[in-house]
Parts: C-alpha cells; sequence; structure tokens
C-alpha cells in the first residue's frame, strides 16, 4: 500500500516536470521524443565533447551551465550566456531552430550574429541531430534564473553587424563529409577534432581578425597567456613521437610518461576528454597522428653560448631536483623537459609562464597525483629565465630558438594582470 | 548559541595521518564524512615549494608548520606537589598543526613495535618476575596484538610505498634487515635508501662489534613509487629538510602525498579547515555523541551533529578535548581511579656526536633524509636480558644523518670556546667531519602513576575553558635505559675512528624546553579492563560507543620506536572494525 502510494506521487511529479517541459518546447516540438533516454544521452555525450560546460559555467561555482564567465579574446572579454532551460535568462523559450542557428551559425533569434568566442565555426560540422540532442540533454537540467550581459566588447568590436562581414571571410557553414579513402576512426576523429571538440579554437593560429590560418592548421597559437602547442604529427614540437596511445592515455588521465596537462588544457581534460570513450580518443589520436607537421629543422645554439652555460647552472640549482640532471623527470609525476615536445614550442609562452607563476598538472580520477611546480618569479630575473629555457630548448638533442630577456619581461607584466 | 549544521554520518576532529586514513576507510564504505581541522589546508607544492621549502629559520626556528601557543597550551610540571606553569613556546615536543598534521613535518621514519611491546606487562613479568618492576610503573598490555596489527602495518607502509630491508618474512630471519622484528608478511615496497658514507662506517663498527646492523625503514623514498590508490611519489633527493619541514619533491610520505588528493576528490567527503572544534557533543544519558560543536575563524560557534564521531588530533588534544568534553573519569593519581589522563609517556632520546680527523673523514653530513640511518636494535624492548641492568625497556641506537643545516649544525669538541675567531674556526675544521647522529638514542618510555595529565586549576585558554596540564618526570628506570643505551652507543661511534666522543646523557629532571621528539604518548590507552583503559581494543570509547580516538594517546606505554607505524596501523585497525563490525551493529564491540 505504502509502496503504491508512493509511486502515485512519484508519477505525478514526472508528470510535471513533463508539462513544463512540454509547455517550453511545444511551438517547436521536433520529430524525436526530447524525452527520450537515447536522445538525452547522445546529447549528454556531445555536450561533454563539446565541452560546452567549460565556458558556460564559473569555474568553481558548483553551478553548470548558468554563464557568467568571461571568455578572453584579442578584442576584449565576452560573457558566457546561461545555457540552462530557464525560459527568460536562458534557452528555455528558444525553438528548436533558433538554438540549431545559434550553435551551427552563430545567429541569434534576434538574427544577430554571434562573437566566434562561440565556436559554431567548428559546431557547424555537427549534424542538426546532433544539435537538437545536446538541446534534448540541457532541457533536463535544473533551469536557473541567471541573467547575463554577453557583449563586454571595447568599441568598435561591440558591433555585431561587423560579425556579417568576419562570417563572409572566415565561416564555412556546412557539416562533416566523411573521407571515404579513410578509415572510419580517422573520419570520427576529424569530426571530433574539427567539430565538437572545436580543437582549432586554441591550436590554429588566428588573423590579426580572430580567423583560423587554415595554412598552419593545428600547428600551435598563442592565447590568454598560453601557448597551445602544435598538435600535428611534427616531431620535434607536436605529437610525431607520441604513439595514438599516449594521446588517447593523455586526453583520458591528463598525463603520460613524458608530459602532464596544465593550464585551459587540464580544464578540456577535466570537464570533457577524460569522460569521453576510449574508442573517441583512439579516433582522435588516429586523425592527429595523420596532419603532416613542419618541415624544418633548426640547429641546436651551442653548448657554449653564455646563456646555455648560464641557463644550465641555473637548471642544476633550481629544477634537476625534481626533472632530474639529464632532464627525464619521473614519469606522471616530474614532467621529462628533455623529451616534451612542448619545451621546444615555437612560442615559449608556456614555458615562461610556468616558471613564472608555477603550475599545477591536472587531477583526474585514474591520475589523482595533480603534481605541481613552484613560481620562480620571485626568485629568477627576466635573464635568468630566459637562459634556462634557452638551455632546456637546446639540450639533450632538443633544438629551438633562444628565449631573450625581453620576452620573459613582456610576459612579467602580462601575467601580473592575469589570474592563476 | 551554536548554530546548527545537518547532520553527517560521521564527523572527524584533526585531518592527519589518522584523520586522512579514517575519512579514506568510511567513505569508501559510503558514509558522508565531514573533517574539522583546527588549522589551515595545506598542500604539496603551494605550501611547501622546493624554490623555499628549506628555510631553517622560517621552519625550524620560528616553527611555521606548528600550532602557536597563542592559540592554545599546556601548562607543565614535573612533580604532582608543584605548581604547572604554562608553556610559552614550543621545546620538547613540537604540536602539529593544519591539513597533514604530524604527517607533513615528520622525519618519516617507519617502524613497527615488537611483538612483546604489545604484551609488556605480561611478557616482563614473565620473565624477570613482578617484582623486577618498580612499584609505581603503571604499564599495561594493550589488549591487542602485533599479529592483529600486522596486516595494518603492511596498509600503511605499502600507502607510503616505505623504503626499507625486511629481517623477518613470515619467520623466516632475512640478511641485511632487523633480525629482532617481527614477522613481515611481505617485503618493504621499496628497497632501503641509499645511506651515506657515515652511516656506512656505522654499520662497518656496529657490525665488527657483533651487531645486526640494518637501514632505518624510511618514508622517504629509495624510488617512484605508486601506491595502491594511485598517488604518485618521486625518489628523495637527500635535501636533508625533513623533519620540520614539508616535503615539496613528492617524496616523503605525507596525507599530502598519499591519500588527500583521493579522498578530495570523493563527493561524500568535505572538510572545514581554521575551524576548531571545542566539545565532543553528548545526549543526556551521557553515553552517546551527537556530534562537535566547533568555533570558526570569525569566532562563530557551530554545531556539527553526527551519528559517529572520530576523535584523531594529536594526542595531547585528543585527551584535551575527552577532559573538556567530560567523556570518560579523569584520572586521579592519588587514589589511582580513572582513565582520561592516564599513563602519559614520550621517549627517552640522547645523543653522541664523534669528532674525526678532518684530513681522514668527509661525511658531506648535508646529504640527509629524515630517515637515512643504519640502526641497531640489540638493545630495543626486551631483546636482550634486563637482568643484570636493573631496569626495564630499550631502544635502536643509530647513525641517522638527517641534515647539516647552518643553524643547528655548528658543533664543535669539547672544551672549544663559545664565540670568537676560536669557535669560527672549530666549526669551519667540524663541520665536514663531525657525526652528528639526528636520532642517535632512541629510548622507551614506560608508564608511571605520577606522569599524567588532568585539567589546570589556574589556567585558562582563550575560551575561558581550564589549560590540561602535564606533569611529567624521568623516572630512574629511564635514566639507567639511557645510561646504559648512549655507553652501548658510543661504543660504536668510537670504533667508527673518532678522535673525540661527545656523550649527552638525558637525565631527570625532564626538561620541557630540551627538544626530544614529538611522539607524546597516552592518556586515552587502549586496553582489556575500563578501569585502566579509555578504550577497548578497537579505540572505542567504553563510555560513548560510538566515539573512537585514533592516535599514539592510545599507547598504554611508549615503545622504543618511532610511533607513526604504530599510529597508523591502529587507525587502519580501527576502520577496519569500524567497517566490518561496528556498522552493522552499533554498540560495544568488545563486552566489559
Amino acid at each position: 500500500m505504502r509502496n503504491a502510494r508512493r509511486q502515485t506521487s512519484a508519477g505525478r511529479a514526472a508528470g510535471a516536470v513533463a508539462s513544463l517541459l512540454v509547455a517550453v518546447t511545444s511551438a517547436t516540438a521536433a520529430q524525436s521524443d526530447p524525452q527520450d533516454f537515447t536522445q538525452v544521452e547522445r546529447g549528454r555525450y556531445l555536450a561533454i565533447a563539446s565541452d560546452c560546460a567549460s565556458c558556460h559555467t564559473v569555474p568553481g561555482s558548483g553551478r553548470p551551465f548558468v554563464g557568467g564567465r568571461p571568455i578572453e579574446t584579442p578584442f576584449g572579454n565576452i560573457v558566457a550566456p546561461n545555457i540552462t532551460p530557464d525560459p527568460e535568462t536562458g534557452i528555455g523559450a528558444w525553438s528548436d531552430d533558433a538554438f540549431d542557428a545559434a550553435v551551427r551559425r552563430g545567429l541569434r533569434p534576434n538574427g544577430a550574429r554571434l562573437y566566434p568566442a562561440m565556436p559554431f565555426t567548428a559546431y557547424t560540422k555537427m549534424s542538426r541531430d546532433d544539435v537538437l540532442a545536446i538541446r534534448a540533454y540541457l532541457n533536463t537540467l535544473e533551469p536557473v534564473r541567471n541573467a547575463v550581459v554577453a557583449n563586454t566588447l571595447p568599441f568598435p568590436f561591440n558591433i555585431r553587424a561587423a560579425m556579417r562581414v568576419w562570417d563572409a571571410l572566415y565561416f564555412k557553414e556546412g557539416e562533416y563529409k566523411p573521407d571515404p579513402q579513410k578509415s572510419p576512426a580517422w573520419n570520427r576523429g576529424a569530426f571530433l577534432v574539427d567539430g565538437p571538440g572545436h580543437c582549432g579554437a586554441c591550436h590554429t593560429p588566428k588573423s590579426l581578425l580572430g580567423g583560423d590560418k587554415t595554412s598552419e592548421y593545428l600547428q600551435g597559437s598563442t592565447l590568454q597567456g598560453w601557448f597551445a602547442p602544435d598538435i600535428t604529427n611534427d616531431s620535434r614540437r607536436g605529437l610525431g613521437d607520441w604513439s595514438a596511445d599516449d594521446i588517447a592515455a593523455y586526453l583520458r588521465t591528463g598525463h603520460t610518461g613524458i608530459t602532464a596537462a596544465t593550464g585551459p588544457m587540464a580544464e578540456e581534460i577535466s570537464l570533457a576528454s577524460s569522460h569521453m570513450t576510449d574508442g573517441d580518443l583512439q579516433a582522435i589520436a588516429t586523425y592527429l597522428k595523420s596532419l603532416p607537421g613542419r618541415q624544418d629543422s633548426p640547429q641546436p645554439l651551442r653548448a657554449d653560448n653564455p646563456d646555455m652555460v648560464a641557463g644550465q647552472a641555473i637548471y642544476r640549482d633550481q629544477c634537476s631536483a625534481c626533472h632530474g640532471l639529464e632532464g627525464k623527470g619521473v614519469p606522471r609525476l616530474f614532467p621529462s623537459i628533455a623529451q616534451s615536445s612542448s619545451v621546444r614550442s615555437t612560442d615559449p609562452a608556456t614555458l615562461i609562464r610556468i616558471v613564472l607563476r608555477g603550475a599545477r598538472s591536472v587531477a583526474t580520477d585514474a591520475e589523482p597525483t595533480s603534481p605541481g611546480m613552484p613560481s620562480y618569479g620571485w626568485q629568477l630575473d627576466d635573464a635568468q629565465v630566459a637562459a634556462v629555457l634557452t638551455f632546456i630548448r637546446n639540450a639533450w638533442g632538443a633544438a629551438a630558438p633562444a628565449v631573450s630577456a625581453q620576452d620573459v619581461g613582456r610576459a612579467r607584466s602580462d601575467l601580473a594582470l592575469r589570474p592563476d | 548559541m551554536a548554530r546548527k549544521l545537518p547532520k553527517k554520518d560521521v564527523v572527524i576532529v584533526g585531518l592527519g595521518w589518522t584523520g586522512s586514513i579514517m575519512a579514506h576507510e568510511l567513505t569508501d564504505e559510503g558514509l558522508d564524512v565531514i573533517a574539522i581541522e583546527r588549522g589551515p589546508w595545506r598542500d604539496s607544492p603551494t605550501d611547501f615549494p622546493p624554490s623555499y621549502m628549506q628555510d631553517e629559520l622560517r621552519y625550524r626556528v620560528r616553527h611555521e608548520l606548528f600550532l602557536r601557543p597563542d592559540q592554545t597550551t599546556f601548562t607543565f610540571r614535573n612533580k604532582m606537589d608543584q605548581t604547572a606553569l604554562p608553556i610559552r613556546t614550543w621545546g620538547a615536543f613540537m604540536p602539529p598543526n593544519g591539513v597533514g598534521g604530524g604527517g607533513v613535518h615528520w622525519n618519516a621514519e617507519t617502524f613497527r613495535f615488537l611483538p612483546s611491546d604489545f604484551v609488556l606487562r605480561t611478557h616482563l613479568t614473565e620473565r624477570y618476575g613482578a617484582a623486577f618492576l618498580p612499584d609505581d610503573m603503571t604499564i599495561q598490555d594493550w589488549g591487542l596484538t602485533y599479529d592483529d596489527l600486522e596486516p595494518h602495518y603492511d596498509q600503511f607502509e605499502y600507502l607510503c610505498g616505505t623504503s626499507g630491508t625486511a629481517g623477518n618474512l613470515k619467520g623466516q630471519i632475512q640478511e641485511g634487515g632487523n633480525p629482532f622484528e617481527g614477522p613481515r608478511s611481505r617485503p618493504y615496497p621499496t628497497p632501503a635508501q641509499k645511506q651515506p658514507f657515515s652511516n656506512t662506517l656505522f654499520a662497518k663498527a656496529a657490525r665488527e662489534l657483533g651487531y645486526k646492523p640494518f637501514p632505518q625503514p624510511s618514508g622517504n623514498l629509495s624510488q617512484a613509487y605508486t601506491n595502491p590508490l594511485g598517488m604518485r611519489l618521486g625518489p628523495c633527493t637527500y635535501c636533508g629538510f625533513c623533519e620540520w619541514f614539508g616535503c615539496g619533491n613528492y617524496s616523503k610520505a605525507s596525507p599530502q602525498t598519499t591519500l588527500l588528493p583521493v579522498l578530495v576528490r570523493k563527493s561524500n567527503f568535505s572538510a572545514r579547515d581554521n575551524s576548531e572544534v571545542t566539545r565532543i557533543n553528548t545526549d543526556g544519558s551521557g553515553k552517546r555523541a551527537t556530534g562537535v560543536t566547533f568555533v570558526d575563524s570569525s569566532g562563530e560557534e557551530w554545531e556539527q551533529p553526527a551519528d559517529l564521531v572520530i576523535l584523531s588530533a594529536f594526542s595531547l588534544f585528543n585527551v584535551q578535548l575527552l577532559l573538556l568534553s567530560k567523556i570518560g573519569e579523569p584520572y586521579d593519581p592519588v587514589a589511582n581511579k580513572g582513565v582520561i589522563g592516564r599513563n602519559l609517556t614520550h621517549q627517552t632520546i640522547s645523543s653522541v656526536n664523534g669528532f674525526f680527523d678532518n684530513k681522514k673523514f668527509n661525511f658531506n653530513p648535508f646529504i640527509a633524509s629524515g630517515a637515512i640511518g643504519m640502526c641497531i636494535d640489540e638493545f630495543n624492548g626486551d631483546n636482550f636480558d634486563h637482568g643484570p641492568h636493573g631496569f626495564v625497556g630499550g631502544g635502536y641506537v643509530g647513525q641517522v644523518q638527517t641534515g647539516a643545516r647552518p643553524i643547528e649544525s655548528t658543533l664543535t669538541p669539547p672544551g672549544t670556546p663559545k664565540w670568537g675567531a676560536a669557535w669560527k674556526n672549530a666549526v669551519r675544521d667540524n663541520y665536514l667531519s663531525t657525526v652528528k647522529p639526528g636520532t642517535g638514542v632512541h629510548g622507551s618510555f614506560y608508564a608511571y602513576r605520577d606522569v599524567y595529565c588532568d585539567l589546570d586549576p589556574t589556567y585558562r585558554d582563550r575560551f575561558g575553558r581550564p589549560l590540561m596540564r602535564m606533569t611529567i618526570d624521568f623516572h630512574d628506570n629511564e635514566v639507567k635505559q639511557n645510561a646504559f643505551l648512549t655507553d652501548k652507543f658510543a661504543e660504536i661511534i668510537q670504533a667508527m675512528g673518532a678522535n673525540k666522543v661527545a656523550k649527552q646523557y638525558r637525565v631527570a629532571p625532564y626538561d620541557v624546553t630540551q627538544y626530544q621528539t614529538t611522539h607524546v604518548n597516552g592518556g586515552a590507552i587502549v586496553g582489556a579492563d575500563p578501569k585502566t583503559s579509555a578504550l577497548n581494543r578497537y579505540l572505542q570509547s567504553w563510555d560513548v560507543p560510538n566515539l573512537f580516538v585514533l592516535g599514539a594517546s592510545a599507547f598504554p606505554q611508549n615503545a622504543g620506536y618511532n610511533p607513526t607505524g604504530t599510529v597508523a596501523a591502529l587507525a587502519f585497525f580501527a576502520a577496519a572494525a569500524i567497517r566490518n563490525q561496528y556498522l552493522k551493529n552499533p554498540g560495544r564491540l568488545v563486552d566489559a
């Protein structure tokens, strides 16, 4: 008797929720049932692969998808909106068409254009079904009232109409078309990298107007005080020496025997790729391993170069206790800077940042340790930081351009204004 | 009026080694656990980074990682007829503070007690007769045995990755290890650390004198290690900044390096730092704990209700909180009644410094770790016949090279002036060629009727509550024991080839200003009889069955080893009892 009563009241509650959702979405009732488990689950997974929660959540707030996080762009900050199903301040009142147009075409319900901080340029590779699945999932979240002022760009970038020109220059609309010459894994990887994963948003260099430099696709780019490294198969700066398993393990756990994720990539792994299937991570690896890297071979600096001599001395004093005299570190604890391709990046922004400010590697269920490196910014001056970085970029068989004290000085002033 | 928080399954008081272990075990059981820690949150890379952690002034001299006596302290006296005075700067021992507790600043010497240590009174009485023990010595059996704890010693060593050489594997004596140790079920998880020159020289001299030296078991690791929780530790770099310091190299086992990062990922674990528990609350009957009251850094008072209370602060604070919460009968040494405060003990430490010819010996004493040593166990516990010597107890002796930090490592041979050019020259000439054992003689401290804790009649804390009073002195038994061990140790230092040997015996009265160790024990001890013990063998309060009291406060008396291995094994043992017995049928686990 008690059981029956409990079921009845539970049933009533579920009914109330359902009618609320119907009220919200009835105007555009899609073909598929928006409450369908398969649909919602597919949407949840795609929302993870698309890393929606990253931008649409204020870190540490414990209120996912309610928006309010400022996204730094070279043109100013854009604040991510609320994408919970709240009818007034979220997307509850949006039609499916409106949602699809925003995600895949960068159009707001009023016809205005979104800034590409929202990676619609990548999400356009998804299908309408994919996007409506994400919508179905978002509709299952608790609606949260949270009004967000999205556009905080300075003049003239605050004129959204300018985006019409930008779209014409840089936005290629259209779903992903599989390449029949390639394996299903390669095609799945290409879809994930270029579509929901929007890897190029960080890893492809941008023009002055913020559009992709397609000739340098995924060859690394500087943003938000970090250098997102080359993730092509380039053997010096990219993933050439990584096996497909290394790449998949990195995306799942944040760590390999060589290196560890920190900064924005730590957030991506924590929120997105550590929750993806091994099959998808292997597919991403298959695709990235197929991308040719740059074909240049710079010469290392001579060991008797004064910066190399000074850098080696600083390295032995300050770095070798953890990273070892030979630069090999301890697997999955202290990165092997002798083998890390990131150390040889064209732009040393990440290296400078880590030395000046320290860094914490990502914690995942598989790798909970989350080792960190302390800041040396208070201890080493600009010339000393430059010397030690020049040394590690040209020691143990590596070769990369020297880092100058001016580079470090600029980074130091830039970082002074940034939160961790 | 305290504001009441939502009830939890478990509240843990103090997030050091034992609190972290219990939190991990009980969250694994699915319980909703909150830990309340008096000090700040502390984490390896941000709180003790290798870029500035090696700062002797900041951490050793100015006590950065320890409790500030103005937050709370104890009063101290040697004898019951004296008036106790408050300790205003820490000396003989260092009460820890903050997340990780003593597990942050320890030397990581990871010993097990001897099987006979757990049945001490029975063992000594059988071997020497009851009349051999001093009348006022109140040593007791633990009510549990080495075999009970063996699986849990093993659990802790594998959590830490302890580096060592087994001396007794399942009853088979192993070459190179400690032949006196109890049987262990498997070898140490990592091999012993490499020994510096002075330690190998000590081992050679000891061997030539007929002893069996063994490497000190160390929580500063000889090689990289991944523990069963997936936590990764790195090899020790022999920087020589262990005791008093946190390790930012991930090479010293601590709650931070072995447990906490896993714990904080659990959704059924939460913690409050900078919050001091002021009382364990009980219901009207006084037989059931209802939770705790704590004060946050704003002075706000909160009540945290819980079904199960785990008291896992530093030993003395456990006793203090029991006395202030009026749980268990306070110990009265005159009537020899009551349990809370009974059998307070510490350690009996001394050292011998050896001065060598600096043209022949260079020990590079700065190549060091907190537990890098060669020790002998011939004079520990009851490993030797005490009959001719007129005392009981003992300890290990060893050359443990813990560091040659500049402020404290200015030893000069006896007879050197205390200042001026002659002193400076002597410091320079002897720095590299002096053997200055970090541990030396590590002797037991047995329990006595007049060594105990109670509430001070005069001095009060910032909440207006009585401070806890420590009454503690050395008895003849310990003084004799120390003289015997110090002489034996000095013989080995002499045999190493020292020109001069300086012995510093431990003598009465007990001096609260001279550092010995932080191994303060007892006051809420385990036992088989509720009349003479606060806790049953599972560390469960006899009086309040939903209260468990972890830590060295449970030791009925102290053995001649560092306590942490046993403290942690007891915590795992109690956790197993809670998981396997208590939760199925909450109540007393032992009938009395």
